[in-house]
């Protein structure tokens, strides 16, 4: 295994929890609803998954384990966002803050506990093609869950009717309503969907990425998903795109630190200068790489005001109470 | 008039008097007070300062009452919660992360009558602040002869939380160990930036495996670098507690802090009218310092970590001993002399042959 298909595994690892929850929560953000707590979901999710792997012994109900409790817990946010109608921020931190504290509470038994491995599927023959087949052939069930998740929904939301009417829904809840739509029930369907995605994304920390259950192991990555989806602009491919230069980043910037430059002293002269150059950047800043990239992003979409109306969903944020 | 100018007197002499009384006076019940950075089951470094409370909560029984708060962020966080616990009654707290210093010395000026215990730390801005630590750089010297005999190819891959010189200390002391045991022997250094994420420290080590490492060491708090090293089926260092559970055949020994002691003596001194301020720096000699059983390795490679032990838990030998040169090459430590505390408290250089640029 060459250092490059190392590097790329380990971008396709630290990617996948990522585009999972973020995935669900652009379904959630498209039926106008902002779900904050993204971050409280995946940990319910992760410690779901490892206290159903561990209690089954099958790591494929784990992440099963992971998703429902994902999908269970955002339908407290849904109960009290759409049906109580409270603000969508204030509820969504409180799932945040409620997940991270009641996943520790139940999650105390199965500290320390060495936990069941989701391992790679490796389909045959196509596994075996140089590069591409470990990367794309070879790996566990939620990676290519994670991809086809992507392409399901873009799909989804702008090639079915059920989508238009998401849509519909996210960018005038007033017209949905008067058609008839049933508002209450597309939100309820899109959090829950949300929750899911985020729970498996969740189960995917402690079932694959490492397999152990530790409080507070998805250690920010909510907020990270939450980032990349203004970072897409609402859109599914972009996702996609975005999670893996988040992965990207996050990897690469620890295989820089790693870097000897007194190894590299064959380079040719302006290659070994760049590779001193990025090696004398603080590793305080590449750790906040990923933070910077998206406030980069936001700025740069926010230029362009139409491109930013044209795909924010109109109604985010605002709760619907229908007036007769 | 006058008698009544007797009696006003005779109480300020009672008054003034009576907090020399209280200095020395021995108390019934001592409610002590932890407060942790990670949570306590991250079998590391908060697991430890965890098990010396249940070991205080043992040894002194009904005298002692103890509580803890975990996974508190170094910061304005620590402030509200080292308050807290000054205002709930504890009668010593004991802060154990280096990041709460401020924040403990700040809560100790405004409740005297606490006792503040912090740990890793150097400032003692107020009689009722004391500093403990521990001279874990000595295990790490041990860890660093280990690794030197055991890399196939001379490299170890070092995951490191913050550039504080507990942990450059730490560095310093195993590229000594490893470069007395095979002078080209190289280290390559990540900083996390972190005290615990296990996703990221697991990817350090994945980075630094990639990169040709085949010894991994860490001083983050998870077990997930120890699992990484399993699956690639390399030789890994625990951290701060024994970890064997997570790579039964991939720890070689880990340096394991054993604060149980500490906290019995400071927490009796407490209870005897003793306690004073102090700043306390124990190592193996000690007991603050244990390494756990040496795993893995051959008997030649453990005869030599054990000879080494001995003569550091002897006082026989000291890992900062000179010759040592600063990386930049400029004399630090002349031949035989032992590096003084002070310095080391500090540390904010590397020493020669640590193939990496500190964060400052």
């Amino acid at each position: 295994m060459g250092m490059f298909e190392a590097i790329l595994l380990t971008v396709f690892a630290a990617a996948t929890p990522l585009l999972l929850a973020a995935i669900g929560e652009l379904v959630t953000e498209r039926s106008g609803v902002l779900n904050l707590g993204v971050e409280g979901m995946m940990i319910m999710g992760a410690v779901a998954g490892f206290a159903f792997a561990q209690i089954t012994g099958n790591p494929y109900l784990g992440a099963l384990g992971g998703m429902v409790a994902g999908a269970l817990f955002s339908l407290l946010f849904a109960f009290l966002a759409i049906t109580l109608v409270t603000n969508q921020v204030a509820t969504g931190l409180a799932l945040t803050i409620l997940g991270l504290g009641l996943s520790g509470l139940w999650g105390e038994a199965f500290i320390g506990v060495p936990g069941v491995k989701l391992t790679p599927i490796v389909i045959p023959l196509l596994s075996d093609i140089p590069l591409i087949g470990r990367l794309f052939f070879a790996q566990d069930i939620l990676f290519y869950v994670s991809i086809a998740l992507v392409f399901a929904v873009s799909w989804f939301l702008f090639k079915t009717k059920a989508g238009l009417i998401l849509r519909s829904v996210g960018d005038s809840h007033g017209s949905a309503h008067a058609l008839g739509i049933n508002v209450a029930r597309v939100r309820y369907l899109a959090v829950m969907f949300g929750g899911a995605c985020a729970g498996l994304g969740g189960a995917h920390l402690s079932l694959v990425y490492t397999t152990q259950w530790i409080e507070n192991m998805t250690a920010g990555r909510g907020w990270i998903a939450l980032a990349l989806v203004v970072f897409a602009s609402w859109r599914p491919l972009r996702i996609l795109l975005g999670a893996y230069l988040f992965g990207a980043i996050t990897i690469l910037q620890l295989h820089i630190q790693a870097l000897n430059l007194s190894d590299l002293e064959f380079l040719p002269a302006p290659i070994y200068g760049l590779m001193s150059v990025l090696k004398s950047i603080p590793s305080q800043f590449l750790s906040s790489l990923p933070y910077l990239a998206t406030i980069v992003v936001l700025v740069l979409i926010s230029r362009n005001r139409r491109l930013t109306l044209i795909n924010t969903p109109a109604m985010l944020g605002q709760g619907f109470v229908p007036d007769r | 008039m006058k008698k009544m100018l007797g009696i006003i007197a005779a109480f300020a002499i009672a008054l003034s008097a009576s907090p020399a009384l209280s200095a020395s006076h021995t108390m019934e019940k001592v409610k002590a007070c932890f407060i942790y950075v990670g949570p306590i089951g991250d079998f590391g470094y908060s697991y430890q300062h965890d098990q010396g409370r249940l070991h205080l909560e043992e040894a002194l029984g009904d005298k002692v009452e103890t509580a803890y708060l975990e996974s508190v962020p170094e910061g304005a966080d620590a402030e509200r919660a080292i308050e807290r616990f000054a205002r709930s009654g504890c009668n010593i707290i004991f802060t154990t992360s280096f990041g709460y210093m401020d924040a403990t010395n700040k809560v100790a000026g405004k409740f005297p009558d606490v006792k503040f215990e912090h740990a890793t730390g150097y400032k003692r801005e107020h009689p009722n602040v004391s500093t403990y630590n521990s001279k874990f750089y000595e295990g790490r010297y041990i860890q660093g002869q280990i690794a030197a005999k055991m890399s196939k190819v001379g490299v170890a891959g070092y995951i490191a939380s913050f550039p504080i010189p507990e942990v450059v200390m730490g560095i310093n002391s195993f590229v000594l160990g490893a470069q007395s045991v095979n002078p080209d022997f190289k280290l390559k250094v990540v900083w996390a930036n972190t005290w615990i994420d296990p996703g990221k420290e697991a990817d350090a080590a994945k980075a630094l495996i990639d990169q040709g490492a085949d010894i991994i060491t860490q001083h983050t708090d998870s077990t997930a670098p120890m699992q990484v090293a399993t699956e690639r089926g390399i030789k890994a260092f625990g951290q701060a507690s024994d970890m064997i559970r997570f790579g039964p055949q991939t720890q070689l020994t880990a340096v394991v802090d054993d604060w149980g002691p500490y906290y019995v003596k400071r927490v009796s001194a407490l209870l005897d009218g003793t306690w004073e301020q102090v700043d306390v720096w124990g190592g193996m000699k000690e007991g603050h310092v244990v390494m756990a059983p040496y795993t893995n390795m051959p008997d030649d490679v453990k005869a030599l970590a054990e000879e080494t032990e001995a003569k550091i838990k002897s006082g026989a030998f000291d890992p900062f001993t000179g010759p040592v040169k600063k990386q930049d090459g400029s004399d630090w430590l002349a031949e035989g002399e032992v590096a003084d505390p002070g310095v080391l408290l500090g540390m904010n250089f590397y020493v020669a042959g640590v193939d990496d640029q500190l964060p400052q």
